[in-house]
């Protein structure tokens, strides 16, 4: 049975509290008992505290799908881009490099791409993610699109990521505030930026990545 | 944006419709429904093709048969001296062609036995192992016993073609090739 279209995942990055709660509930999944498919990423660790849920965007072209070399990657006819197959993946670690979320494992010891499948279990089976269903704060949540308008007044969901040249459209969405809700994100801003720990100037490596592919 | 249709849910990265793609990403497309999907015309000439193979592979086993009676008797050939080959000792030697390699065991003083060297499994070659009284194939750990040439261990199911011996005047002779199925 295939997820409710209706259904939906949005993430509000700022209402994470980092308590790690969906990194244990991920563990709890059947689909990939014991390992945790979220990365939970601190933003600047030495100026502030706040950490972002990373799971799985499902993204409209997945760039993951689009880098594997042995047809592993599928997506499923609600839009969720399931973790790689067992018999066609062959470790080769190109979704991990490719993703510009970052969202894929290598699972070394199974020679096996594990990625958040957005609880495929659960979620086609009605129910909501594990990590949904634990977040104390709301980050992350599964539900309808006009449930969420009516809890967060305040915000709007979007689902535009720009990576460099690439646009991303994805299935999960982001919360952005309401009164200037953003035409898309740039994932790689954040590199842009002045370096967290005044050491590597992260922009040199993304803009030396990038020439390279425009000649 | 989610009020697509189902089955036609990924988007290509350049946004052109999938009968504009290359032919790659239509053979290999992300999508778990159109990568499933066995159209109902292929799936009759799949199996129109894969009978009419069988069919053909019938023939060709008949043909093969009717060639081979045909071919007459293998040729007679001197491959050693009586006293070239020690007790335990061995000797290689191909027979009936010259692409055909093949073992002359002598386990004792008055018996010889000759193989086909290649291993039923896989043809690989097979090393004999005089104080065990076996053949062994070192490539998937094949056995056969020496005696009979039965398989005894490993992959291979079939015992190895026998070559018939003939001694006179102190030279063994190769006379005929012995193949078993069972």
């Amino acid at each position: 049975m295939p997820v409710p279209m209706n259904m939906e995942f949005f993430i509000d990055q700022s209402r994470c509290i980092g308590c790690e709660s969906c990194v244990q509930a991920c563990t709890e999944c059947d689909s990939h008992k014991g390992h945790s498919m979220i990365h939970l990423d601190y933003v600047d660790r030495s100026r502030s505290t706040q950490t972002v849920p990373v799971v799985c965007m499902h993204c409209h072209s997945p760039t993951c799908a689009e880098v594997c070399p042995a047809d592993a990657i599928k997506r499923t006819e609600d839009g969720v881009v399931q973790s790689a197959r067992k018999p066609r993946c062959i470790a080769c670690n190109n979704c991990v490099l490719a993703c510009p979320f970052g969202v894929p494992k290598m699972k070394v010891e199974f020679e096996l791409m594990m990625k958040c499948d957005m609880c495929y279990d659960r979620t086609s089976t009605d129910r909501r993610p594990m990590c949904a269903t634990v977040c104390p704060s709301g980050a992350l949540f599964y539900g309808a699109r006009e449930e969420i308008e009516k809890l967060r007044p305040q915000s709007a969901p979007f689902n535009r990521f720009q990576f460099g040249r690439q646009t991303v459209t994805t299935k999960v969405n982001m919360m952005a505030p309401r009164r200037s809700p953003p035409e898309y994100l740039d994932v790689l801003a954040a590199m842009q930026g002045p370096p967290a720990g005044g050491k590597i100037p992260l922009d040199l490596l993304a803009s030396s990545l990038f020439e390279e592919g425009m000649s | 944006m989610n009020q697509r249709k189902p089955e036609k849910i990924s988007l290509t990265p350049d946004g052109r419709p999938l009968c504009e793609q290359p032919v790659w990403r239509q053979d290999f497309p992300i999508d778990w429904p159109e990568d499933q999907y066995v159209a109902r015309r292929d799936f009759t000439k799949f199996l129109g093709l894969t009978s009419l193979a069988f069919v053909m592979g019938q023939f060709w086993i008949v043909v093969e048969n009717w060639s081979r009676r045909g071919r007459g008797l293998p040729p007679l050939r001197a491959i050693a001296q009586l006293d070239e080959v020690p007790v335990g000792g061995t000797k290689t030697f191909h027979y009936p062609e010259e692409t055909d390699p093949c073992l002359l065991l002598r386990p004792s003083e008055r018996s010889f036995l000759a193989y086909d060297q290649k291993c039923t499994h896989l043809s690989c070659a097979v090393i004999p192992e005089m104080s065990q009284g076996q053949l062994r194939c070192p490539c998937h750990h094949g056995y056969f016993e020496m005696a009979t040439g039965r398989p005894l261990a490993g992959p291979p199911r079939r015992p190895l073609p026998r070559i018939t011996l003939e001694i006179r005047d102190g030279i063994i002779y190769a006379t005929g090739i012995e193949r078993r199925m069972v």
